[in-house]
């Protein structure tokens, strides 16, 4: 009786695999390399796995690394330390419709706040449009510099959206870390910068790297924030939402399905590269 | 020890007690600053998003328009028709998030219940009961919920198309159950991996069935972690925004709360202030929900990072 759920889990496991060529076979019928081929000649696919590539890493790195700095801060107690924890998970269970309208309303050229106050305080020339804009040229000492302006947006909304979740793990392991390490560096004379940096990181370390597998891979399949910010337009367009596209927009499902295959396959192989070392790595250490 | 910190500049010794800029205490006193300067940050950058939502719901379009870099609205300009305006039903000119939530509301209760109905004896079995490929599973599992939803979209849409069930909120509910049944094994599993077998080997002693042994001494037992599953599930399902968007978006009476709110934002004669009172909606159910039982849930996901 309790294997019965578990069975059908699987079965549903191994159902979604059948049904992806009963969906091929029940429409195409013979089920060729069509497909792919279509997906490997053509510019967009690249451009847009590109592109995910680009916002998967800077959007792990960047949550993680704020994750890291809060929940160093909030490490020794204060008053309302509480408060400040939880005020920090928001972001991350707050619905993700309601956070983009928010952030949308608020890059919003005409009367979004920031860019309001940033012509104001900042001496911004025009409006920005964050979300709206592939790319803005930004001289920094005498040299321009041409920045995806749409693309490091929506990095910055994952990077906010999704720190909390890095912060939660990241306090708990560092609850768990024991004082006598930090003790005894103290007493050796380590001052605190190399009391983290010896000490206490390396205890994270582990921590830190299955934080890193399980964001990337969140944010490489991601679909929902990229699609509600900017709709996959300014060169913000991931392979989910381009898959997407192709489901809804073009009605092309065995585009869709053979992109989104192809999406699994870069994830698997890149969460398999990783790992492999990362184990290579424990096995020396 | 007499030495100062710049015949160290490695720092690996103290240095004389007289000298007050030894590296020690400059970086303590930075690092007590930095902190709350990280403190104080964090706390703007997490909280302002949702202080400028509320504070639109409440301003009149004109005055955003006239003065969009207010930080605070005077109580003398405070208004609740933005609220009447979402709330209300179509007929009457409304956007009839009334509806919605009724819909996300069934829908998210829906998946709680099934995906308890299945985690609970799944997580069980596959914590107590020794079987044929018992690792392999929990791996099974992982696996499955980290699959692209995007590459279980398209099949399924094909499959509740065929079957007639797109478009209803029940095949909504089967997808969701599908996506979190996984998580919630593997975190009910963990629980029940910390409940000692004595108690249980006691029970039975005492003329308990299995199922009876489990109904008096490990579902209580387990409580805490099956409640902290059950509003980790609720809110994923109030959440979600793909498979909605997939499933419901030709018939407006069945939308969900995001989906509604997703579909409105586009439209240009909405005024922004109604759709941030709309915002707001959405969003209170879950803050509700996160902080009554943030203590349970932060433990919940995070059991076994002490590990490492």
């Amino acid at each position: 009786m309790v294997v019965l759920p578990i069975l059908w889990t699987i079965a549903l496991a191994f159902q979604r695999v059948r049904l992806l060529d009963l969906s091929s076979a029940g429409f195409f019928g013979e089920y060729t390399l069509a497909n792919f081929d279509g997906i490997f000649s053509s510019q967009g696919f690249w451009t847009s796995l590109l592109t995910t590539l680009t916002y998967s890493v800077l959007g792990t790195a960047s949550s993680i690394g704020l994750g890291l700095v809060c929940a160093l801060a909030l490490r020794n107690r204060f008053r309302g330390r509480t408060f400040v924890r939880a005020a920090i998970l928001i972001p991350y269970v707050a619905p993700v419709v309601a956070a983009t309208f928010v952030w949308r309303t608020m890059l919003n050229p005409q009367f979004g706040i920031v860019n309001h106050w940033g012509t104001r305080l900042f001496g911004w020339d025009e409006p920005i449009a964050f979300l709206s804009q592939v790319s803005s040229e930004v001289s920094l000492l005498g040299l321009e510099f041409s920045v995806p302006t749409a693309l490091l947006t929506v990095i910055t909304f994952e990077a906010w959206r999704s720190f909390p979740f890095a912060f939660l793990f990241l306090m708990a392991r560092l609850h768990a870390a024991p004082a006598a390490l930090e003790e005894a560096a103290r007493v050796d004379g380590a001052t605190p910068s190399q009391r983290f940096w010896h000490v206490v990181l390396p205890q994270l370390l582990p921590t830190i790297a299955v934080l890193s597998v399980l964001r990337f891979i969140w944010t490489f399949n991601s679909f929902d924030d990229i699609y509600l910010l900017t709709g996959g337009g300014a060169g913000t367009e991931v392979v989910s939402v381009r898959v997407f596209n192709a489901l809804t927009a073009r009605g092309n499902i065995g585009a869709a399905s053979a992109q989104a295959i192809v999406l699994a396959v870069v994830l698997a192989v890149l969460v398999g590269l990783y790992l492999r070392r990362f184990s290579a790595r424990e096995e020396r250490a | 020890m007499t030495s100062t910190a710049q015949e160290n500049p490695k720092g690996s010794l103290r240095a004389s007690p007289d000298s007050r800029w030894t590296r020690d205490a400059v970086e303590t006193r930075l690092f007590a600053v930095l902190r709350w300067v990280v403190i104080v940050g964090v706390l703007v950058v997490t909280l302002f998003p949702f202080y400028y939502m509320a504070m639109l719901s409440v301003r009149s379009l004109d005055e955003v328009l006239q003065d969009p870099g207010a930080l605070f609205v005077p109580p003398s300009e405070l208004v609740i028709s933005s609220y009447q305006s979402v709330l209300a039903s179509p007929e009457v000119g409304g956007q009839g998030f009334l509806v919605f939530m009724r819909n996300s509301g069934l829908v998210a209760l829906g998946t709680v219940a099934v995906a308890l109905l299945i985690g609970i004896p799944g997580a069980y079995a596959v914590s107590r009961l020794d079987f044929f490929g018992r690792r392999q599973i929990s791996a099974l599992f992982l696996a499955v919920y980290l699959f692209p939803s995007i590459l279980l979209a398209v099949p399924l849409f094909i499959f509740f198309t065929r079957i007639g069930l797109r478009g209803s909120l029940i095949g909504l509910v089967i997808v969701y159950v599908s996506q979190v049944v996984a998580v919630s094994i593997y975190m009910l599993r963990n629980y029940f991996d910390t409940i000692p077998v004595s108690l249980e080997e006691a029970a039975a002693i005492d003329g308990c069935g299995r199922l009876d042994t489990m109904r008096r001494i490990s579902l209580p037992l387990a409580m805490p972690a099956i409640t902290a599953n059950a509003l980790f599930v609720f809110m994923i399902a109030w959440n979600e925004f793909l498979f909605a968007l997939l499933f419901l978006v030709e018939s407006r009476d069945r939308w969900t709360v995001s989906l509604g709110l997703s579909q409105l934002a586009g439209s240009i004669e909405i005024p922004t202030t109604v759709l941030m009172a709309g915002s707001v909606i959405v969003t209170i159910p879950i803050i509700l929900v996160f902080f009554s039982s943030e203590r349970l849930l932060t433990e919940g996901l995070t059991a076994g990072a002490e590990k490492g």
